[in-house]
């Protein structure tokens, strides 16, 4: 009996107290988090407002702002109707993300199912699938890869193994794209280790209970690997294919957007319309279409996602 | 707790399971054909585990081999003797700078982003996981929004404001961004934060200790794995990052190893294979080692993060 009034004077003592609380454990969240917030006010949010007043200019110059000259939609019609080249980086973005980043996701869910059996070996083969992920952004793989596709290159050589004569698989407008979309496959080691993980987290007695109903392995990979997994596969298909629109290094020292712009990546035609031509404004105007381009991608994927990921109910406590 | 905490980065999740022990025994059917299966198995994904990776032997095969001998002993990976002469020249480097210069501007370059990406990284963390103020959710957000964003963005303006502050061919453009730490981190270390116990936090405020002592005292410590974790990443992305010091750096005697790399195998300005093979390889050298040694944490950060690494 005398529980009940402690209880409601302690509550009526605390409530001051807890303000108090409230109020500096708001100063001490901002206090942390306050390196962040500076650098995403200087670096992120202030610039991508800067971009988007550019994008709406004419600035070829460095010298001071002054020099840009408000040119309302020019810059995008320019960009939709007269300047070919631009047509051409996003179709060459396009093919690059639309081939390179689904075989990647099918070699890393392949080569992850293959590792999952528990057999002898596993960590040597991991590690070595994993190794062309961590050098693949380097400048000395894009090297090598040039010399690996060259017409005296590795590929040549294997090839001539087999009396296939050589080609020159850079300098041809309809290989040099697929020489980067062989590059990024090779790099399918990190999306691997991600499946990897996944599927470690799918109860076996799913694949016993499947195997006593006479469940084949196909049938099994459909009806219990590929639903647990869907979230994973998901996520992994919109960072990838994010990342992908930006690919950037590996095209502009294997084929510097040769032959014919067939590889002239997006980003790479931004850059050399920034900082090899200056014109700021023109290329602040694509930038601005790509984040849209990227926006609306992870959009589709975000709301077409309900109909095929499945997400399995948690239970935790 | 301790074990709680070992048990998080103990996860069979980031294991290999038992190797399972092979039976020699063939007296039944069942344990030979099991050793067929693995004959194959081991057969199929060595072989390609070998394609895998040929690309890179080749890389290191052709920088030992004497320069006339590359192009045409494309196809034999073990040289027929054995040089180091394509790594003495290539050393030297191009306009009178060597190499000795390079990989100091880089190793700066990498220690100090590293060191500053992964503290702030841990501290920014720290106050989204344990501190509740106003505009958290908000700030997550943006924060994640950030994954996302095209660098190109905001790479043009963040150029246009260093070059007005007279700070191109400084080391300004490259570190001051890091000061914020990097989602990626910041992200990877909250997921790890979370599997440490409230309690812990709790007992010590009941001892007096504020949120500042938390930190340095308890989480900090705590969260080394994932520190560690994130000074990898970071190491590779700053050591193999190409973009920013092409913008910011344009004075050879500041570049990185990547820049040199890029003007050194220049095709139109070096025809010498052997040295731009050697130097190339050099520049993987250390990001081998460190994953030879680490890789368990770089695993560990990719399946907890789900992220691309």
């Amino acid at each position: 009996m005398a529980v009940i009034p402690a209880k409601t004077a302690s509550a009526k003592l605390a409530a001051p107290a807890q303000k108090r609380n409230f109020r500096q454990s708001n100063l001490i969240g901002y206090i942390f988090i306050a390196p962040w917030l500076l650098a995403f006010f200087a670096f992120t949010l202030m610039p991508m407002l800067a971009s988007l007043y550019f994008s709406f200019t004419d600035y070829s110059s460095l010298d001071s702002l002054d020099k840009a000259r408000w040119v309302g939609l020019q810059n995008f019609e320019r960009m939709f109707t007269t300047d070919t080249k631009y047509i051409k980086a996003v179709s060459a973005t396009f093919f690059y993300v639309i081939f390179a980043i689904p075989l990647r996701l099918i070699f890393a869910l392949g080569l992850a199912m293959l590792l999952n059996t528990g057999r002898k070996g596993m960590g040597l083969y991991r590690a070595a699938f994993y190794a062309p992920s961590i050098v693949g952004g380097s400048i000395a793989v894009a090297v090598m890869w040039r010399q690996v596709f060259g017409t005296e290159g590795l590929v040549n050589g294997f090839l001539a193994f087999f009396g296939v004569p050589a080609r020159t698989w850079l300098g041809n407008p309809d290989t040099a794209i697929w020489t980067l979309i062989v590059l990024a496959v090779w790099q399918f080691g990190s999306p691997m280790l991600i499946f990897l993980a996944g599927l470690k987290q799918i109860p076996t007695e799913f694949y016993e209970a499947a195997s006593i109903d006479g469940a084949s392995g196909i049938r099994k990979f459909i009806s219990i690997t590929l639903p647990l997994l869907s979230p994973v596969i998901f996520f992994n298909l919109i960072m990838q294919m994010i990342s992908g629109l930006m690919v950037f290094t590996q095209a502009f020292i294997i084929t510097g957007g040769a032959p014919l712009d067939t590889t002239l990546f997006y980003a790479l035609y931004i850059y050399r319309r920034a900082f090899e031509n200056f014109q700021m404004g023109y290329a602040s105007a694509m930038a601005w279409v790509l984040l849209l381009i990227i926006a609306f991608f992870a959009a589709i994927v975000f709301r077409s996602s309900s109909q095929w990921v499945y997400y399995e109910t948690k239970e935790e406590g | 707790m301790k074990a709680q905490i070992s048990s998080f980065i103990l996860h069979p999740l980031f294991f290999t399971p038992k190797i399972m022990s092979l039976s020699f025994d063939l007296s039944t059917p069942k344990q030979k054909q099991e050793l067929v299966k693995s004959f194959f198995y081991h057969l199929f994904v060595g072989g390609f585990c070998l394609v895998m990776v040929y690309p890179l032997l080749w890389l290191f095969s052709s920088s030992l081999k004497p320069t006339d001998e590359i192009w045409r002993t494309v196809m034999q990976l073990i040289p027929s003797s054995i040089t180091f002469d394509n790594y003495v020249n290539g050393w030297a480097g191009f306009g009178n700078i060597s190499f000795t210069t390079f990989y100091q501007n880089s190793l700066i370059y990498t220690v100090l982003a590293t060191l500053i990406t992964v503290f702030f990284s841990g501290m920014v963390a720290y106050g989204f996981s344990r501190v509740n103020f106003i505009g958290r959710k908000f700030w997550f957000a943006c924060m994640i929004t950030t994954l996302m964003l095209p660098v190109q963005v905001v790479i043009i303006p963040q150029y246009i404001m260093f070059s007005n502050l007279k700070w191109l061919n400084t080391l300004y453009p490259l570190l001051l961004p890091r000061f914020g730490g990097q989602a990626f981190f910041i992200f990877m270390i909250m997921q790890f934060v979370r599997g440490i116990p409230k309690e812990l936090d709790e007992a010590a405020e009941i001892d007096g200790c504020g949120k500042v002592g938390i930190f340095f005292r308890i989480i900090l410590p705590l969260i080394q794995p994932a520190l560690v974790t994130c000074a990898i990443f970071s190491f590779y992305w700053t050591w193999e990052d190409f973009l920013t010091p092409l913008i910011y750096l344009n004075s050879p005697k500041l570049y990185t190893v990547s820049l040199a790399l890029r003007s050194f195998a220049d095709p139109s300005a070096n025809t010498d294979w052997g040295a731009i093979f050697a130097m190339s390889a050099l520049s993987l050298v250390p990001v081998f080692i460190i994953f030879i040694f680490f890789q368990r944490y770089l695993v560990q950060g990719i399946s907890t993060t789900g992220l691309k690494g």
